[in-house]
């Protein structure tokens, strides 16, 4: 019996939060489509998804169901293995980072004394479901695609890492609570503003969102890694993509827009519970991804390299010396 | 119990897919067991409690470092049979690298000094009440300061090194110059000329 209330259960409890996590991750990439269709058409004075369902909110479902109906071709040449491992990879690392995002306080599946570093080591990760779906597609766009994708990813790491070093210098603690609960008076994103803009462009740069989305770039490259898959090998990149987009959304939240916290500490603000405030800023911030796949065209690639590597990195690595020199000076580091 | 389950879990699937990253016939395969096998190492140091190394390595290793060399494996064209001539070569150099190493492990296990679980560095001893990152960055920082300076020029000067080897300005390129581009005006780009309009037909 001691058994089961040592193991059994705390296993129980942890597996049936995963679940909720999960499901309300799917839900917000489900109207994350949906919204983005709809931003996207709004801009382009079109109506977009209208049809399925009432103001068209049934879309996501139908092309959901289109694609798992769907046969799955797997090429004559492609490495099989490797090619049904891709989107796995890419859809399982995307999902399991939101394992340590606090959605209010306490609500958290795992609490980890590390998590930033957690987030930043897993969705490095995400760089291989793309690598090893467009090596396996045993195809030239393929290929092509997933070579962009990885020196894409790897370039931009390097600014979100300084940025998050800045962060981390202002908190004194890798725990995401903790960010969060260091913006209590002052959101980061007042301080660190050159900072914030450096995370926002190069978190659109990792998930390989527009302007930045060459990996996939449909003008040069068909469909850039994914061009040979179909069916729910599809959806699962498709989902990945999405888990991918959001979390960084919610990273966005959680360094500089101050997590489940309300804008001013005062009673029709704190009334709200903070799982409310931290959807509200989630979409805030997808809002604004939405409009930059709208508004801005998209980056040549050597653009894209020298943005990367001879704007953001020189500018972050600046940032984090005269954040740690301001902190020591006016001795104000935590 | 469930940490040793953990602990041999990963160490077998370690061990496992170590061998797999010699015997397989594919390199690519190889390289993706040596990232599977990094990952389970990051696990186990996970278990021994140290979730800041487990983490370094994730990203360091397995983020960065693994993923150029995939990079550059799927770049080149492999052809098994003369890589198995030429590393028949170098079999003697293998064996002797591989029983120093063998050896050094041997030693290990069994001076038991060095796996006594009382780390003492310089002098302090640390208590466990700390996070393993705060630790380390003492220790990195403050007491083993100069050292870890060094090591970063080290690494500076192999990078710089690196650059200089590679790089060359090939005159055919054409590059962008972005300020050039950005401070154009109408008076230095566009210039008014008149001309004859039979001047084409005297020639």
């Amino acid at each position: 019996m001691s058994f089961f209330i040592s193991y059994i259960t705390p296993l129980l409890i942890i597996f049936l939060q995963s679940l909720l996590v999960l499901i309300a991750v799917l839900l917000m990439a489900y109207f994350g489509i949906y919204a983005d269709r709809k931003i996207w058409a709004a801009v382009q004075l079109r109506k977009g998804p209208n049809v399925v369902g009432p103001f068209g909110l049934l879309q996501s479902a139908a092309d959901l169901l289109k694609l798992l109906f769907k046969e799955i071709i797997i090429p004559e040449k492609a490495n099989k293995m490797i090619f049904i491992l891709g989107p796995i990879v890419t859809c399982f690392v995307a999902l399991s980072s939101w394992a340590v995002i606090p959605f209010a306080e306490n609500w958290v599946v795992a609490d980890i004394n590390v998590g930033i570093l957690y987030i930043f080591a897993v969705s490095s990760l995400g760089v291989y479901g793309i690598m090893m779906g467009g090596w396996a597609s045993n195809s030239k766009y393929p290929f092509m695609g997933a070579m962009r994708s990885a020196a894409q990813m790897v370039s931009y790491e390097v600014s979100i890492g300084f940025v998050i070093i800045t962060v981390l210098l202002c908190v004194g603690s890798l725990n995401l609570s903790d960010i969060v609960i260091a913006q209590k008076n002052l959101w980061f994103i007042f301080p660190l503003f050159p900072m914030f803009v450096i995370f926002f462009v190069s978190a659109l740069a990792e998930t390989n969102r527009p302007p930045f989305d060459l990996p996939e770039a449909e003008a040069e490259l068909v469909a850039g890694y994914q061009t040979e898959y179909s069916s729910s090998l599809f959806m699962l990149y498709f989902l990945g993509e999405l888990a991918a987009t959001f979390l960084m959304c919610a990273m966005t939240t959680i360094l500089f827009l101050g997590g489940w916290l309300p804008p001013l500490n005062i009673a029709p603000f704190t009334l709200i519970p903070g799982v409310v405030w931290f959807m509200l800023k989630v979409a805030f911030v997808f809002y604004l991804f939405s409009m930059v796949k709208a508004l801005v065209p998209r980056y040549r690639y050597d653009q894209l390299m020298r943005l990367g590597w001879k704007v953001f990195l020189p500018i972050s690595l600046l940032w984090v010396v005269l954040t740690a020199s301001f902190l020591l000076i006016f001795d104000i580091a935590p | 119990m469930f940490p040793a389950i953990l602990f041999y879990i990963f160490s077998v699937t370690i061990i496992i897919s170590a061998l797999m990253v010699i015997f397989s016939r594919d390199p690519i395969n190889s390289v993706l067991f040596l990232i599977f096998s990094f990952v389970n190492a990051a696990g186990i140091f996970l278990l021994a409690g140290a979730e800041f190394l487990a983490l370094i390595l994730v990203i360091v290793y397995v983020g960065a470092v693994a993923v150029l060399f995939l990079f550059v494996i799927m770049m080149l064209d492999f052809n098994i049979e003369n890589i198995k001539k030429e590393t028949r070569k170098y079999l003697p150099l293998g064996l002797f690298i591989g029983a120093i190493l063998f050896l050094e492990i041997t030693l290990m296990i069994y001076t038991p000094e060095i796996f006594s679980n009382e780390f003492k560095i310089i002098g302090k001893s640390y208590t466990s009440n700390q996070s393993n990152t705060e630790i380390l960055g003492n220790l990195i920082y403050t007491d083993y300061f100069l050292q870890f300076q060094l090591a970063g020029f080290i690494l500076l000067v192999a990078m710089i090194g690196a650059i200089v080897l590679t790089l060359r300005h090939r005159d055919y390129v054409r590059r962008q110059n972005i300020s050039n581009q950005i401070n154009r005006d109408s008076k230095s780009s566009i210039e008014l000329v008149n001309i004859k309009l039979n001047d084409r037909d005297k020639k």
